[in-house]
């Protein structure tokens, strides 16, 4: 058969879906920044609430997310996320709002708005993209940094005397009463992807039931960073973040 | 039943990460050796009679820039 017979419109089976701009991302080849904005596309459209949904873009390199996903969008200051997103949800409680954070967003200079946010029990979205480097301003070390990872700024690797340990604020946000669901994922294969997708589909829901704070943490890679080339990124996360940031659902309730 | 698929990359707009590439499990994706406008070397098919047209290639792409396209023969 050739290939002019297989590719028609009506055998199409996977796409771009409309929900992301045509724009081109700004961010580096394989970074998992595309693949979750891909995902949190897809599932605003596939639960059709495109004009119902607000994000909360923050500083880092998502900072250009309302570029990419067509829909409402607030920008924050710097770890400000949730702290916006609560006063978007609690003027208007009928909107999906949440919003999307690094790890140097989320757990450094905005690790208190997110507590507090999340122990408030807003009912909004979190979800937090971990890839234990500041990627933005060129790999330096984040809260999040594995002990021994070498960045810009631990050039012999991280050490607990010098630099404390990594932190798992997923697991710390879990213990606190006013969050639902909390969930770390990734989305390095076909599989983790669809898993991720879920997850976030699931947050969105919630967001809606009055049950508190969804929080989805997705261990992602900063190739660039990281100074791998894409594949190699993912096997190195799959090989070392993954031992000590593990997959699954902390709580669900 | 036997499947066969196809993809279509926006050439463009690949950075040719190649992360399509690790999760084809066909071997049907290669990156090309042309490069598109932003000096990227891009995906392409590069053994169009493997594909089933599974779509793990565009589930992974970062950039959205594979379409698939499948039919039962």
């Amino acid at each position: 058969m050739d290939i002019k017979d297989i590719i028609k419109p009506e055998n199409k089976v996977y796409g771009k879906t409309p929900l992301l701009t045509d724009a081109v991302m700004h961010y580096c080849p394989g970074c998992t920044h595309g693949v979750v904005h891909k995902i949190i596309a897809e599932v605003i459209e596939e639960m059709g609430i495109q004009d119902k949904t607000i994000g909360i873009s923050p500083v880092g390199c998502a900072v250009l997310a309302y570029n990419y996903i067509d829909i409402d969008w607030e920008q924050s200051a710097h770890g400000r996320a949730p702290a916006l997103a609560t006063a978007t949800k609690r003027l208007n409680p009928e909107k999906y709002v949440f919003t999307y954070q690094g790890d140097g967003d989320l757990a450094s200079i905005g690790c208190g708005e997110v507590m507090h946010a999340c122990n408030r029990g807003e009912n909004i979205v979190i979800i937090f993209i971990n890839n234990a480097i500041y990627g933005m301003t060129g790999g330096q070390m984040a809260p999040t940094t594995l002990l021994g990872q070498v960045t810009a700024t631990t050039p012999y690797g991280r050490r607990a005397d010098l630099n404390g340990y990594p932190m798992k604020i997923t697991e710390i946000v879990a213990q606190l009463e006013g969050t639902c669901y909390v969930t770390r994922q990734s989305a390095q294969n076909p599989a983790a992807v669809r898993k991720a997708k879920k997850a976030i589909r699931k947050a969105f829901e919630n967001s809606m039931m009055n049950k508190g704070t969804s929080f989805v943490e997705i261990v992602s890679t900063c190739n660039s960073g990281w100074k791998l080339t894409p594949v190699k990124a993912n096997k190195w996360m799959e090989e070392n973040m993954f031992p000590f940031y593990q997959l699954g659902d902390i709580k669900d309730r | 039943m036997a499947v066969k698929g196809a993809i279509v990359v926006d050439i463009e707009k690949c950075k040719g990460c190649s992360v399509c590439i690790a999760n084809c499990p066909t071997n049907t994706i290669a990156l090309s050796n042309e490069v598109n406008g932003k000096g990227f070397n891009f995906a392409i098919m590069a053994n169009p009679d493997n594909c089933t047209g599974c779509t793990n290639c565009a589930t992974v792409c970062p950039d959205a820039v594979i379409t698939v396209y499948r039919v039962k023969i």
